[in-house]
């Protein structure tokens, strides 16, 4: 490899300077003149039509500037892929955090207080808060039948298999909701004036969902809506589509206020009435033959939506293409659907339905294992997939990925069949119980299917007055290195230095629509639009003669300067195009659903302490096939940080649902890992490369959240001899399941674990 | 958010990164919030607002605070330290520029307090190991790194803060 190049080195990270002096300016951090504070009136139930609004005594309503869905001067909706979701309701109801009224006041101390003090009556309608209250339909919630979306996949022929099959094994699976907890919560500020329309600057990660959103609210044409990314703390899929709604409530009230307003929730706020990860049920049935090798199946997995559609219907997609994990299918059919609920409406989470699905197969895996008669490691050994042949979408694998040596690499990393041995001997005593667990899985990098072709997304490239280059794009950095990393590609493919480049703040006034950052698609799609549209920028330097082939840094500086003296702004575009023999129906849901897969192995090694049934997870080995490997210190950031939300998701993170809301909207009872809970997670990298990717890249950030549950509810049931098969799991519902166990089976309980 | 403001305005005297600072306030007042709004100091970053995340850490006579649970009133008389006091001029605090290195800074919301509580750690304890570290910062919640190149970072700060000490005694011997 060339020493000088930029790409796979660790360089700083862009902002990072910013970031540990505090001088990074967040949307918090931001005062506008005359801004005055705006706050959200919310539902108290879970669903009812609103009869009568009432402004309680004691507070100075005529202070106070309160927008109701009457003052909306387009459609009242949060436009996204459907346009079911109300910006503020007016009649009815459909969840308990749902937005009725909105109040500002310059003194926000007033504000809790005015709150409060708005009495709404409802007359109350039946609500339903289960996915299976939902499939009843004893009440028709939305539509006609409860159902955002549903899909099909089949591969095939299922007729027959039960028939051969030396083994049917059958099990259901599920996972609870999960808060991103961001550290950052949700904010908004937005300004209006006639000339030049609305601005919003704000915490997110899609500033053109917003552009589109507040268009359709205000009805105003694109060039008077314009948003502008703030630094960002965090969003995890959480600011995907939730702050299209606040900079709706933000604008409305600055329409009326004729001031600027800020929105920024507090940490109950934003943790009650935002996203979360969709709760998911899968069932799996599945045909083995006696060699442990899978014959055909059926796959049933249902989200549930919450109340209104949102990304419901994508989260589904990416779930149904994942479940059925990294193995050979030669039948299967897979059902999938997505319900509606009295809840607030869930949304994207990193991995974005893919760890649902992925926790179920991984432990039916070890299900079809313990039926069979073989290891963990023999079952996966004879079912992965291999190039050359059709996952379930029917898409070849066309990589040269080795999933058998994968796995074992990853087992001798993290000493799993030493360990397991010895674990295995120990556990017959006293009262901590060792296990190891494995979960092999994969993730798609990019947006689904077609879904790329849809977006059709554009960067620019600019070479700029002083000579530097500045890339623009509507990809936002919230800590996974976005900024860091297209800065590489575009110097890289310049062949310039790294500092030489700088991102454009992303601002819908003044950077393309490359998309949304989501589905672990900046650095592999977006990276690739921005290497072609540098190397534009050079080729229009070279073609204008100001500058020859070979060039050094130096003299790239002095043409791109002269260029831009002479001819003014020197921007390059580069638009997405499909990779050719690139197939996919939409109807069917069949064929190329990824440009690229990235493939990963996971080893977790547990401890459960039978006096409180805690479980510690000790080791923890991470080994994972993303292409190339772009920047390896912000990689394996991504790596342990994904995995430690993956154990938090696993062993600590619940959700306490009452109608509909979440009862635990707090730091001090929604439990995320602290850094004294965590294990060393140690991350290992193979790099196939990808022809799809810039440099060879594929998508990594999503990857990480897919395997830990797996792995660590292996790991559980291989100490304790007791499966466990949903998440979160708590120390409780352990001892609720050894309980159970130990009726049962007194004898078979004690041997591996004695009840105190 | 309650209404702080149940007590009249009172005059306070604090010290604000080596400057003396006079102020008039609610005495119920967060701290927090007098840093950010009434100073300009917005290093400190709210997270949750009981003191759980610790991303409002600051440094009060030396202790590490939730700057978010504080009353301002109890700030009366005392030294504070925040994140922008940390680096001198344009050169880097050690621990700033080994989270730089280290990849200790992702999103960069938790980074000032996290950076603050192990400014305060390694005051106590020079020479951490690895289970101080993750101890000594285990009321500051991080969502994005998993605390690993956090923790390194603080590792790698601590030696080169020895080295350096080391080094001042090699001149001074």
């Amino acid at each position: 490899m060339n020493p000088d190049r930029i790409v796979g080195k660790s360089v700083p990270r862009k902002e990072g300077g910013d970031k540990v002096t505090g001088k990074s300016q967040y949307v918090d951090d931001m005062v506008l003149p005359n801004m005055i504070f705006g706050a959200t009136v919310r539902s108290q139930i879970p669903r009812g039509r609103i009869k009568r609004i009432t402004f309680g005594p004691g507070v100075a309503w005529d202070e106070f500037v309160v927008v109701s869905a009457k003052d909306i001067p387009g459609k009242n909706c949060i436009a996204l892929i459907g346009e079911d979701q109300p910006c503020l309701a007016s009649d009815f109801v459909n969840h308990p955090e749902e937005p009725i009224l909105l109040l500002a006041h310059p003194d926000r101390h007033l504000l809790p207080k005015a709150v409060a003090a708005v009495a709404i009556e409802y007359e109350l309608l039946p609500a339903i808060f289960t996915m299976e209250e939902s499939e009843h339909r004893s009440q028709i919630i939305w539509g006609k039948d409860n159902i955002f979306k549903t899909f099909l996949i089949e591969k095939g022929d299922l007729a027959g298999v039960w028939e051969k099959a030396d083994f049917i094994v059958e099990g259901e699976y599920a996972t609870g909701a999960q808060e991103q907890l961001y550290i950052e919560n949700n904010g908004m500020i937005a300004a209006f004036d006639a000339a030049r329309g609305i601005t919003v600057w704000g915490s997110l990660q899609c500033p053109y969902y917003i552009h589109k959103a507040l268009m359709a609210l205000c009805n105003l044409p694109a060039e008077k809506v314009r948003v502008v990314q703030m630094e960002t703390g965090g969003a995890f899929g959480g600011k995907e589509d939730y702050p299209s709604m606040i900079a709706a409530h933000a604008t409305l009230l600055a329409i009326k206020a004729g001031k600027p307003v800020k929105i920024v929730y507090d940490r109950l706020e934003d943790m009650v009435a935002t996203t979360k990860r969709h709760p998911s049920r899968t069932r799996h049935r599945t045909a083995v033959g006696r060699d442990g090798k899978i014959l055909g199946g059926e796959i049933d997995f249902t989200i549930d939506g919450g109340a209104y559609a949102t990304l419901s219907s994508v989260v589904l997609s990416r779930g149904i293409i994942h479940a059925g994990g990294p193995y050979y299918w030669p039948s299967v059919r897979i059902r999938a659907k997505a319900v509606a609920t009295n809840a607030p409406p869930h949304g994207a989470f990193r991995g974005f339905g893919a760890p649902q699905s992925l926790f179920a197969m991984e432990r039916h895996m070890d299900r079809i294992a313990q039926a069979v008669g073989l290891s963990p490691v023999e079952i996966r050994h004879r079912n992965f997939l291999q190039p050359g042949q059709e996952t379930t979408t029917q898409q070849v694998i066309r990589e040269p990925i080795d999933l058998v040596k994968l796995l074992d690499r990853g087992l001798e990393a993290s000493g799993y069949h030493a360990k397991k041995q010895s674990f295995a001997k120990q556990n017959q005593l006293g009262t901590h119980k060792r296990g190891m667990g494995i979960a092999a899985f994969l993730h798609g990098a990019g947006f689904t299917g077609s879904g790329e072709r849809y977006l059709s997304s554009v960067v620019g490239v600019e070479g700029c007055a002083d000579g530097s280059v500045r890339v623009l794009v509507s990809s936002t950095e919230f800590g996974q290195g976005t900024k860091t990393v297209l800065s590489q590609i575009a110097a890289e493919a310049l062949g310039l230095p790294y500092e030489s480049v700088s991102m454009a703040q992303p601002d819908t006034l003044e950077v393309p629509n490359s998309g949304p950052t989501v589905a672990s698609r900046t650095a592999m799609v977006v990276g690739k639009l921005v290497q072609s549209a540098a190397l534009g920028v050079a080729q229009t330097l070279i073609s204008s003669g100001l500058l020859r082939a070979g060039y050094s840094a130096d003299e790239f500086r002095a043409a791109c300067q002269k260029h831009v003296a002479e001819h003014g702004p020197l921007h390059c575009w580069s638009r997405y195009e499909p990779p050719a023999g690139i197939f996919w129906d939409d109807q069917a849901y069949r064929g190329e659903a990824y440009a690229a897969f990235a493939w990963a192995v996971y080893i977790a090694e547990v401890t459960i302490d039978l006096t409180t049934f805690s479980v510690s997870v000790d080791d923890f080995v991470a080994l994972q096939e993303v292409g190339k490997v772009l920047h390896p210190l912000l990689a394996r950031g991504q790596i342990i940080g994904g995995v430690a939300q993956g154990i938090g998701f696993s062993l600590y993170e619940k959700v306490v649902w009452q109608n509909g809301r979440m009862q635990n909207g707090q730091m001090t009872n929604y439990i995320m890992p602290t850094s004294s809970d965590l294990p060393p997670i140690r991350v290992l990298f193979e790099e196939l490369g990808n022809v799809h990717g810039a440099y060879g890249a594929k998508g990594i950030g999503e990857l990480p959240m897919d395997g830990p549950a797996p792995a660590i509810l292996n790991a559980v049931e291989d100490a304790l001899g007791v499966g466990f098969d949903s998440v979160p799991l708590l120390p409780e519902d352990i001892m609720e399941g050894m309980d159970k166990r130990f009726l049962a089976d007194p004898a078979g309980a004690t041997s591996t674990g004695e009840r105190r | 958010m309650t209404d702080p403001r149940n007590a009249p305005k009172v005059e306070l005297a604090f010290t604000v990164n080596g400057q003396p600072r006079k102020i008039c306030a609610y005495p119920m007042e967060r701290l927090l919030d007098v840093l950010r709004l009434e100073l300009g100091l917005t290093g400190a970053k709210e997270g949750c607002g009981e003191g759980e995340c610790g991303s409002c850490s600051v440094l009060m006579n030396g202790a590490l605070v939730n700057s978010c649970l504080v009353p301002v009133s109890q700030a009366a008389g005392t030294e504070i330290v925040t994140i922008e006091d940390l680096a001198e001029g344009e050169t880097l605090h050690v621990l700033q520029q080994a989270f730089l290195e280290c990849g200790g800074a992702q999103c960069g919301i938790c980074t000032p307090g996290m950076i603050l509580a192990a400014a305060h750690l390694l005051k106590g304890t020079p020479e951490p190991t690895m289970e101080e570290i993750r101890e000594g910062l285990s009321g500051n919640l991080c969502r994005c790194t998993g605390y690993s190149q956090i923790i390194e970072a603080v590792a790698e700060a601590a030696r080169r803060r020895l080295g350096q000490d080391h080094d001042r005694m090699r001149t001074t011997a």
